[in-house]
């Protein structure tokens, strides 16, 4: 990707604060709308987005959220030093979940966001360490499906 | 279909956004669930839902929603509906259950999104 110039947002989340939760994937959906990329492309980027961050506010007692943007693709990468994925299959799986019930109660915690963030990326990848954290980057191509 | 028709059906509040009234529903979604939201909606959709918090509106702003109806007559708070009119997204307020008002819009002709249809990208 050096060939490429880029564009960067990053924002630090706080763990439990529902009130600003999705604060950061809102601004930097509004920076990929500003810059050009297609509607369609910020849509996945979005809700890939959110749901990392959701999670880093739901189970990691905060973290940080950065956006890369170059001409050809956008790089997502959610980071926190939260308890860290056991099992990191099982996570993947669709309804597996860990949340409390005052998340769940806020329609979250359904064990969809992993598996939502699979499908709305074109490569994921996931690295966590029991006791030191997670970190999970995204890739979405700007290549739009819109007619 | 659009808004106005989808207020008049429901016998509707405006509670904001009643300048975006014109906007065109292509599709239609009943949750209060809103990883579901999140995971099996595509632009444009509505939502019809018992939630008023604010997630729901960050929901609707990821996912480019055309409106929220909230059902059972429930009114979200000012900092809800504040945060609505900033994203410009209209909220609706109708007596009608979920499952009636849903109902009403099937009847008028309103489909769900169609499981292929907010398959994402390339898989």
């Amino acid at each position: 990707m050096a060939e490429n110039k880029s564009l960067k947002l990053g924002f630090d989340v706080a763990g439990g604060d529902f009130e600003r939760a999705g604060e950061a994937s809102a601004k930097i959906k509004k920076m990929l709308k500003m810059i050009g990329v297609p509607a369609d492309i910020v849509r996945r980027i979005a809700i890939g987005t959110y749901e990392a961050e959701m999670n880093v506010i739901i189970h990691a007692g905060g973290g940080n959220v950065a956006a890369e943007a170059f001409t050809d693709a956008t790089v997502i990468t959610v980071s926190d030093k939260g308890p860290g994925i056991p099992d990191i299959e099982k996570a993947l799986q669709e309804g597996y979940s860990t949340a409390p019930d005052h998340v769940r109660q806020m329609g979250f915690g359904a064990g969809m966001g992993l598996p939502n963030m699979v499908k709305c990326s074109d490569e994921f990848d996931i690295k966590s360490v029991v006791g030191e954290g997670t970190t999970i980057t995204m890739r979405f191509e700007h290549i739009s499906e819109d007619l | 279909m659009n808004l106005r028709d989808v207020q008049k059906l429901l016998d509707a509040t405006i509670l904001t956004g009643g300048e975006l009234l014109d906007r065109t529903v292509e599709t239609c979604c009943g949750s209060d669930l809103m990883s579901d939201v999140l995971a099996f909606t595509k632009r444009n959709t509505l939502l019809c839902t018992g939630l008023t918090n604010l997630q729901v509106v960050r929901t609707a702003d990821m996912t480019d929603l055309c409106a929220i109806v909230v059902v059972r007559g429930k009114i979200p708070s000012e900092e809800v509906l504040e945060a609505a009119a900033e994203n410009c997204l209209p909220i609706l307020s109708t007596e009608s259950t979920l499952f009636d008002t849903c109902g009403i819009l099937y009847k008028a002709g309103i489909r769900g999104c169609l499981k292929k249809e907010c398959s994402y990208g390339r898989k």
